[in-house]
């Protein structure tokens, strides 16, 4: 089928070709011809943001609460720098998305043109891939590769960029086929022995953890049901990192909550005293080992993983399996099932003892208080009062964010959109946006900050714009929480610009973007005004103000290790600066 | 070792005790623009060492290119350069011909150096020992062409510093296995 066309043509028909509904972005020179025909055409809807950076974000919460892929189209030049910060964060988070960025004509490229940077180069470190389209004969094919290499493998961000005159040109149109990538070609089977081997190890296991992340959510809702189903047989215990949260159900009775800098004391404990580590579609990120030569000393390390670059890095893995979580998760099963193992059940106990002990510690305990508002609290019952809804939570980053992950529990996969390896302040508010479009009669909360949802704030207008009801809780303490904990830790308390003087009336300014602004200052008036917030059926900005100098614990101080955590019963909460070593301060 | 240099964030404390290792590595990829800049740009953005790196177009109608690599680190580092190298999308193939034993290497030096009397003549003699090749002389110079391991070009160029070495032009080491297999 092949057919000649312009070369915006192409695009269009490539997208619609790959079943794309939306596109989020932003209009300019360089990508007229291709507003051109989004305009004459009615398949794929276009979603206007306000600012590149917002189209990004909106695109992968749209990716990651859908499982589909986020596509973003932006102009050339500064709508292409605009787009870096979400690039970033989509490969550091492993969210598929194909950007489109227009470029200036060919003949131009090199010249200083107006409104030109050298996209490809810019963003080469920060996609997964990069293609800058020189022939409109190579439009449709590397269309329908970048839509390929996005979803194929560990997910990623694709950018191509398409110089004005491309677009202009007359090509012919190929749809897609069924692609066997000249080069690229993910081993999405682990090995047969490796997952045999594995299965042995944690039979034999008698202090076993599985330890997943995001991997087991991009790998599609069968492989969260798979984790569910080896738990189920084996009986081990599960913690998640941030981006996994989900994919086991927070109410399962093997749930440790989360692991890491701000994880439970169960779960790291038992990270740290494991003898079996299964690693599933996780990598070891320095918040997660804390100190690597403490990190899980006396264990033997399973690592399922799609990337081999992931296995290894920062620990090695002692059984590693290239694979997709989902496909390994399954043969693990049958494995298991075939050989219906002998564990040893009084060991198994023991640990489970164990970890029992470790939960009575209660680490997420904080002192409530019925003059201010808990931020804990304030999540708290922000879980209670929607857990029977068909929620969606974003998040922005920092304290807010890791409060959000204690204490919001997640039942299913795609239900968290956070910024997890990047850590941008701004996501969740236009991830909010993006996560809305993809599900127009959910409940969908950015629980923020006040500092974070400051910087991508435009994104109220795209929210009106669209009558996309997204809820902003900002847990309002008037600091840049996170900055202020760790000046209290390792800077002598001394709060250098980690105070916002002169915050807007968040009330005031979700009336001007023609949503509903709330306003909580004590305890007893929160689930109401909550409840009218979930009732609003319009963008709501919700102004909770909380305790502002309420610290984030359980917390192990950088360069520590597991076993060494700040509980948050046993800190005044006024000097924690003395926790911290030498070592532990030159991280970030 | 201080504790400074432990923590997080550091590739891994266990192989930075291990020795390093030279490994040639031969990247088998796609003829495409910017190909180069992205094996590069990972090794100057994920820290690892480029100690040689040639690169040129080796099947024109399949239109692939050869990288050789020459770089050392850790066996655990060495490892990570491999993986990273493997998943960019335009790479076909990754082979560390030094794990797969003694690797053929080539490298293709030019040494021109000037001087007159016994200095010249003692050049000209070591020249021959190393069979470099004169490819252009005048009474006060010579261009040696010299080609052979890296080592070997480097014990000719140390030789040639006190008889008057003026400049050298290296090509850096192209590798391939022993053996009747590809890579």
């Amino acid at each position: 089928m092949a057919r000649a066309m312009t070369g915006a043509e192409i695009v269009l028909q490539a997208l619609a070709d790959q079943g794309v509904e939306v596109i989020f972005g932003y209009p300019g020179g360089a990508v007229l011809p291709l507003y051109d025909e989004i305009f004459k055409q009615t398949g794929i809807k276009h979603i206007l943001v306000r600012h590149e950076q917002g189209a990004v974000h909106a695109a992968e919460g749209y990716a990651r609460s859908s499982g589909k892929v986020g596509v973003v189209l932006v102009t050339s030049g500064p709508g292409a720098t605009n787009a870096v910060t979400g690039l970033t964060d989509a490969l550091m988070d492993s969210i598929p998305l194909v950007c489109i960025t227009g470029q200036v004509s060919t003949a131009l490229i090199g010249s200083d043109a107006f409104q030109e940077c050298d996209t490809v180069g810019i963003t080469r470190p920060c996609t997964k891939h990069n293609y800058l389209v020189k022939d409109v004969n190579d439009l449709a094919r590397i269309m329908h590769e970048a839509f390929y290499v996005a979803q194929n493998g560990r997910p990623g961000p694709v950018l191509v960029d398409i110089p004005k005159d491309v677009q202009f040109a007359k090509g012919t149109y190929a749809g897609p086929s069924k692609i066997v990538h000249k080069t690229y070609r993910p081993q999405v089977k682990g090995s047969a022995q490796a997952i045999r081997d594995a299965v042995d190890l944690m039979a034999s296991a008698k202090k076993p953890i599985f330890y997943t992340g995001g991997g087991v959510i991009n790998s599609g809702r069968n492989a969260s049901k798979l984790l569910r189903e080896l738990a189920d047989l084996t009986g081990f215990p599960v913690t998640s990192t941030l981006m996994g949260l989900g994919a086991f159900p927070a109410s399962s009775t093997q749930w440790l909550g989360m692991l890491g800098m701000h994880g439970t004391y169960e779960a790291n404990l038992a990270m740290h005293d494991c003898d079996v580590m299964i690693c599933v579609g996780a990598r070891f990120d320095d918040r997660i080992t804390g100190r690597l030569n403490a990190f899980s000393p006396g264990s033997k390390k399973i690592h399922i993983d799609i990337d081999p670059s992931s296995i290894s890095k920062n620990v090695r893995a002692d059984i590693p399996i290239i694979g997709d979580c989902g496909y390994v998760l399954e043969e693990m099963v049958r494995v298991w099932r075939a050989r219906a193992p002998q564990v040893d059940k009084r060991a198994l106990k023991a640990w489970w003892a164990q970890i029992g002990t470790w939960r009575e510690r209660d680490c997420l305990k904080y002192k409530n208080r019925d003059d201010v508002i808990m931020p804990q609290y304030a999540i708290q019952r922000l879980y209670e009062l929607t857990k029977n809804r068909d929620t969606y939570i974003t998040t922005e980053v920092g304290q807010h964010q890791m409060w959000a992950a204690q204490f919001y529990k997640f039942e299913e996969p795609n239900r968290l959109m956070t910024s997890g390896g990047l850590g941008t302040m701004g996501y969740g508010l236009p991830a909010a946006v993006g996560v809305q479009v993809a599900h127009p009669e959910s409940l969908v909360i950015d629980i923020a900050g006040e500092s974070s949802v400051m910087m991508t704030m435009q994104e109220m207008s795209t929210a009106a714009q669209y009558d996309l009801p997204i809820k902003i809780f900002i847990l309002n303490n008037e600091y840049m929480g996170m900055v202020r904990q760790w000046q209290e830790l390792l800077h002598g308390g001394r709060y250098s610009h980690s105070y916002a003087e002169a915050l807007p009336d968040f009330v005031k300014l979700a009336e001007a973007y023609h949503g509903v602004g709330l306003r909580a200052d004590k305890p007893d008036e929160l689930d109401d005004l909550i409840v009218q917030m979930i009732e609003t059926p319009k963008p709501v900005i919700f102004d909770c103000r909380v305790s502002k100098l309420a610290n984030c614990f359980p917390m192990i101080p950088s360069g520590e290790a597991h076993n060494n955590m700040i509980m948050g019963d046993e800190m005044a909460g006024e000097d924690i600066s003395f926790e911290v070593s030498d070592a532990g301060k030159v991280m970030v | 070792m201080s504790k400074m240099e432990w923590g997080p964030g550091m590739p891994s404390e266990e192989p930075q005790k291990e020795k390093d290792e030279r490994h040639a590595i031969a990247v088998l990829v796609d003829n495409e623009p910017g190909v180069l800049a992205r094996v590069i740009g990972l090794f100057s953005g994920r820290g690892y060492n480029i100690d040689s790196l040639t690169v040129t177009e080796v099947s024109h109608e399949a239109n692939e290119s050869r990288i050789t690599i020459v770089t050392h680190g850790s066996p655990a580092i060495i490892e990570q350069i491999k993986s990273q190298l493997g998943r960019l999308v335009p790479v076909h193939a990754v082979t560390d011909l030094t794990i797969k034993g003694d690797p053929i290497e080539r490298e293709l030096a030019l040494v021109k150096v000037a001087g007159k009397g016994e200095k010249r003549v003692e050049s000209l003699r070591l020249a021959e020992a190393f069979r470099a090749q004169v490819v252009d002389a005048t009474t006060d110079h010579f261009v040696f062409e010299i080609t052979g391991r890296t080592s070997k070009i480097e014990n000719f160029i140390n030789l040639m510093k006190p008889l008057g070495l003026v400049e050298v032009a290296r090509t850096g080491a192209a590798a391939i296995a022993r053996g009747p297999e590809p890579m």
